[in-house]
């Protein structure tokens, strides 16, 4: 294995870098792109292809694990290491391999309903366990691979398919899960957002442990313009908040912005009726997730009004594989075990010929 | 006072009490020191699944057998000659085990009305005459104990905690073992309180003294050593064994060992025993679920480690899906399945050979996995270099079927060198594989070797060899996802050719005279049982051939015909005839299948007795 390099990526600094500079190109496989034309993922696949090269790693250490669904097929399209794996367990592999190999970068592609759904338990123990795994969520708000049935962050009452009558069940908020799951790392950006979505992904990369990124994706064939009102021109200023550390919090559109209520509660009003001064201040390296949390419910699940986008938690925490790499290395310091002797063990007798 | 000293050629002995009156520490001990003393051995502890059940009861039992001799033994013996009962609750578990004429130690304190109407006694079986065929030793040990305990400083409870330390003492003396061992294990146990220490020491020689002096044992029992072949020793369970045969496996192939899991009786010890070893690189990961445990142990064996994951029935149901997946992938990876009762939750504690088929067809799909059985308690140990080796050369899933006797179960073992352990090295693919149109090369994932048609195992990190692989049918050689009809029949039937074609070694069949017209058939930890049963059989002098699995896919490829030599194919199973379906069905042989699941090995008489009605009907 390689020797560590500073990258300025802390989270990278074991993984080898490269010599020959690298674009775009390098990243694109020679597989048949097979995404719906329109589809929100061809946005979001050209974009890290064109963030891998900043990292300037090495590509044959940079791995992409995804579990079953549209969005899992990225790997595929990826001109790196790849496994496509199964439904909702591409966390649990991937930490397999995170934690054994610290000279790679490993990133996990998913969906809403491969991470929230059948995969749930993986996503939610990864991100407390802090492995270093870059973990992008793809949420269109629907099963496109089945052909269109509700899925965990579908709105309450969705009709389709298996919901002739309307869903009863209530949405997942993906950043909400996250902050209860103990993630150091939650950030969520939109897939036509090419500016927003590089700068998140960058934070994400440069976050060491698990980093949960959720990209809202629009899928034109089950679910066309789920998060339209985020991204129509008119709109998405006065809905979106966009959440940059050390910044008040208020509307792109400046009107309206966060305030801590007498109850503790985070509230919304115009920012001249409450002042600017009384705003919140926008603070990721919080130690306490409560405000992070506080400002993943303000959103509207059905109007998507007040909808934050950017980092919400980018806190640190020592991470797993690094630990565990460290006990390893405790363990071995006395030198490396005897096998003759661990097997003979303690207590032994000799039979004489 | 010295007594007169009895020869005997083996016994059994049974320790039997509440579970928290520290029967498998007792039974444990007295292991040790009969292997150290040099008589064969084998083991069975036998516990309950509750932690601790309510105290004197009969669920509460908890129960240690061994079996040691002058000569080499099988199993551990099918009915005790030797019950030590710590209560009415443990008597009345046991005693329909004990043949007439067994000694019974019973510990008279806890026959209190209130206990023997515990467990439905009505009378005392101290005196109603109900136990009149056996030789009772009614000794009080808790209160001999606490006696023995009057100068320490210590509570009647913490006292009375003692009493199988002084029940150990006593059978030290009267089966002669040695104790300076047993001292110095309590001395390990007990170091950080010195009072409790001196508390046991003091119980245990107070116990060795009340058999010396006790007019209640008139003889002292000596079993010689048993003859064995030359060699260094130790005694091993079977969890331990395949803890160690893994730690080998990953030294033998100079690639470390990963070890994704999630607790399940009676696999866990095996990570706890692995989670020990970390200075031999060894990594161990606890993870959520048992599908996690799997899938970690699949992307590191994709990074280059050995992926290991240990569970049992329930566990293997749920990791069947990455089973599939690591078929697909073709790469190594060691699914350990310490068997169970089943179906369900089933019987935890109890041994069950009922997952065959599982590991065999329990998957979606045509997804063939090799499955190797080890067949004692030590054998554990080849038996998973065995499944590492079939793992790294044909880059696929490996079964390797254990089971709850074999986990808990202990023998001596021979320690072999490790220059007599197979060589596993493992060659990684390096370079580019095939030749572009334009000349330019490319790497193929799935270009097999056409010898073993395993494919290169490429990991992350190799330079020019970035590739994708995944669940998807892939097309031969390129690894390109593919739907084509005719490449999806190829690839279904190479992969089934690379799992038929794993090299293993010829099935051996024991048939001393030569004459016999009926064949054993066995698989995993019947071999002690059976091996016992065919030695009763041949003693009688009928003619009886025998032969064990230990690879049951691909199975050997002389098996079939070995089959046809024989009039008559008995296969004994702790199931409902999982093998003898595999059998019927590859080699249309009608083989007779004999089964008990009853959570216990086969006894030999039993089974002796089945094999004298075949013969007799041949
Ligand atoms: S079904 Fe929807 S998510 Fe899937 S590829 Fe088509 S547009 Fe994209």
């Amino acid at each position: 294995m390689s020797e560590a390099v500073d990258l300025g990526f802390p989270s990278l600094r074991l993984v080898p870098k490269t010599e020959a500079p690298q674009t775009a190109k390098d990243f694109k496989t020679d597989q048949e792109v097979r995404w719906c034309p329109g589809c929100g993922d061809y946005a979001i696949l050209a974009g890290v292809q064109s963030f891998m090269p900043e990292l300037g790693l090495k590509k044959e250490n940079i791995v992409w694990i995804s579990g079953i669904g549209c969005s899992s097929r990225f790997p595929y399209y990826m001109n790196t290491y790849g496994m496509h794996s199964i439904h909702g367990r591409a966390p649990a592999i991937a930490s397999g391999l995170a934690m054994t190999r610290p000279d790679l970068s490993v990133w996990v592609v998913t969906g809403d309903g491969d991470a929230l759904s059948i995969g749930g338990n993986h996503l939610m123990h990864a991100l407390r366990r802090n492995v270093n795994l870059k973990i992008l969520l793809f949420n269109n708000r629907i099963y496109g691979l089945t052909k269109g049935q509700y899925s965990p962050t579908s709105e309450f009452g969705k009709v389709t398919k298996s919901t002739p009558l309307g869903s009863l069940d209530y949405p997942f908020n993906p950043v909400s899960f996250a902050l209860g799951a103990e993630a150091s790392f939650v950030a969520r950006t939109i897939d036509s957002d090419r500016k927003h979505l590089t700068e998140t992904l960058r934070a994400a990369a440069l976050h060491e442990g698990t980093a949960l990124v959720e990209i809202y994706q629009n899928c034109n064939i089950f679910n066309d313009g789920a998060w339209d009102p985020l991204k129509d021109s008119d709109h998405r200023d006065s809905l979106t908040f966009r959440l940059e550390h050390g910044k008040p919090i208020t509307l792109v559109d400046g009107s309206r912005g966060v305030y801590r209520a007498e109850d503790g509660t985070l509230q919304i009003a115009d920012v001249d009726e409450v002042g600017r001064r009384s705003l919140l201040i926008h603070d990721a390296h919080a130690a306490d997730p409560s405000v992070a949390f506080g400002l993943s419910r303000l959103s509207d699940p059905l109007s998507l009004a007040n909808t934050p986008i950017g980092v919400f938690r980018d806190v640190k925490r020592a991470t797993y594989d690094e630990m565990f790499q460290a006990q390893l290395h405790k363990a071995q310091e006395g030198g490396r075990g005897d096998l003759a002797a661990l097997i003979a063990g303690k207590d032994t007798w000799e039979i004489a010929p | 006072m010295t007594k007169e000293v009895v020869q005997l050629d083996q016994v059994i002995i049974r320790f039997a009490g509440d579970s928290g009156d520290g029967m498998q520490l007792t039974g444990d001990q007295f292991t040790s020191r009969t292997a150290e003393f040099g008589n064969d051995l084998s083991t069975l502890p036998d516990f309950p699944a509750e932690i601790r059940a309510p105290a004197g009861t009969l669920p509460g039992v908890s129960a240690f057998q061994l079996h040691f001799a002058d000569h080499e033994i099988m199993t551990p013996g099918d009915s005790p000659n030797v019950l030590v009962a710590m209560n009415p609750a443990a008597l009345k578990a046991n005693i329909k085990d004990l043949p007439r004429g067994a000694d019974l130690i019973l510990n008279t304190d806890e026959f209190t009305s209130r206990n023997l109407a515990k467990v439905g006694y009505d009378t005392n079986p101290l005196d109603d005459g109900s136990l009149d065929s056996f030789r009772v030793h009614p000794i009080a040990l808790t209160s001999l104990t606490v006696e023995a305990l009057k100068d320490f400083d210590l509570g009647k409870k913490e006292a009375e905690r003692a009493k199988n330390m002084f029940a150990l003492g006593m059978l030290s003396w009267l089966y002669h073992r040695p104790t300076e061992a047993t001292i110095e294990f309590l001395g390990n146990k007990f170091g950080r309180t010195p009072e409790i220490l001196a508390a046991n020491i003091a119980a245990f020689e107070a116990g060795w003294s009340y058999g010396e002096t006790t007019e209640e044992f008139s003889v002292q029992y000596e079993i010689r050593p048993a003859r064995m072949k030359p060699g260094r020793y130790r005694n091993i369970s079977g969890n331990v064994a395949l803890s160690y045969g893994l730690i080998a496996a990953s030294e033998r192939a100079g690639i470390p060992l990963y070890l994704g899991s999630y607790p399940i009786t009676p696999a866990s010890e095996i990570l706890h025993e692995l989670s020990k070893h970390k200075n031999f690189g060894v990594m161990t990961f606890q993870a959520e679920d048992e599908i996690a445990g799997i899938g970690a142990a699949l992307g590191a064996s994709y990074g280059g480690m050995i992926g290991v994951t240990t569970t049992s029935g329930p566990g293997v149901a749920l990791k069947s899906e990455t089973i599939g997946l690591a078929v697909a992938l073709e790469l190594p990876l060691v699914i350990v399945d310490v068997q169970r009762g089943g179906p369900s939750t089933g019987l935890p504690t109890k041994t069950e050979q009922a997952d065959l088929l599982q590991a065999m067809f329990g998957r979606n799909g045509e997804a063939p996995v090799p499955i190797v059985a080890p067949c004692s308690p030590a054998d554990c140990f080849n038996a998973a270099i065995e499944a590492v080796r079939i793992a790294t050369t044909y880059r696929t899933p490996v079964f390797l079927l254990s089971d709850g006797y074999l986990a808990n179960g202990s023998e001596p073992w021979q320690i072999p060198s490790i220059e007599s352990l197979p060589d596993l090295t493992v060659q990684f693919a390096s370079e580019p594989n095939h030749t572009n149109d334009d000349g330019s090369m490319d790497f193929w994932p799935f270009i097999r070797d056409p010898e073993t048609l395993a494919r290169p195992w490429a990991v992350p990190g190799t330079p020019g060899l970035e590739h994708r692989i995944g669940g998807i049918e892939k097309a031969d050689g390129s690894g390109n996802i593919s739907y084509d009809a005719a490449n999806h029949d190829k690839m279904v039937r190479l992969r089934q050719a690379k799992i038929d074609g794993i090299d293993v070694p010829d099935v051996v069949v024991d048939d001393p005279s030569g004459d016999a017209r009926v064949l054993l058939l066995g698989w995993g930890s019947t071999f002690g049982p059976i091996g016992a049963a065919v030695r009763r059989v041949r003693s009688e002098g009928l003619p009886v051939a025998e032969a064990h699995l230990r690879h049951l896919n691909p199975f050997p490829k002389n098996l079939g015909e070995v089959l046809k030599g024989y009039d008559k194919v008995v296969i004994p199973e702790m199931n409902l005839g999982q093998l003898a379906l595999l059998i019927r069905g590859k080699y249309l042989v009608d083989a007779i299948p004999y089964n008990q699941v009853r959570g216990l090995p086969f006894k030999a008489e039993e089974l002796a007795g089945v094999i004298k009605d075949v013969i007799a009907s041949v």
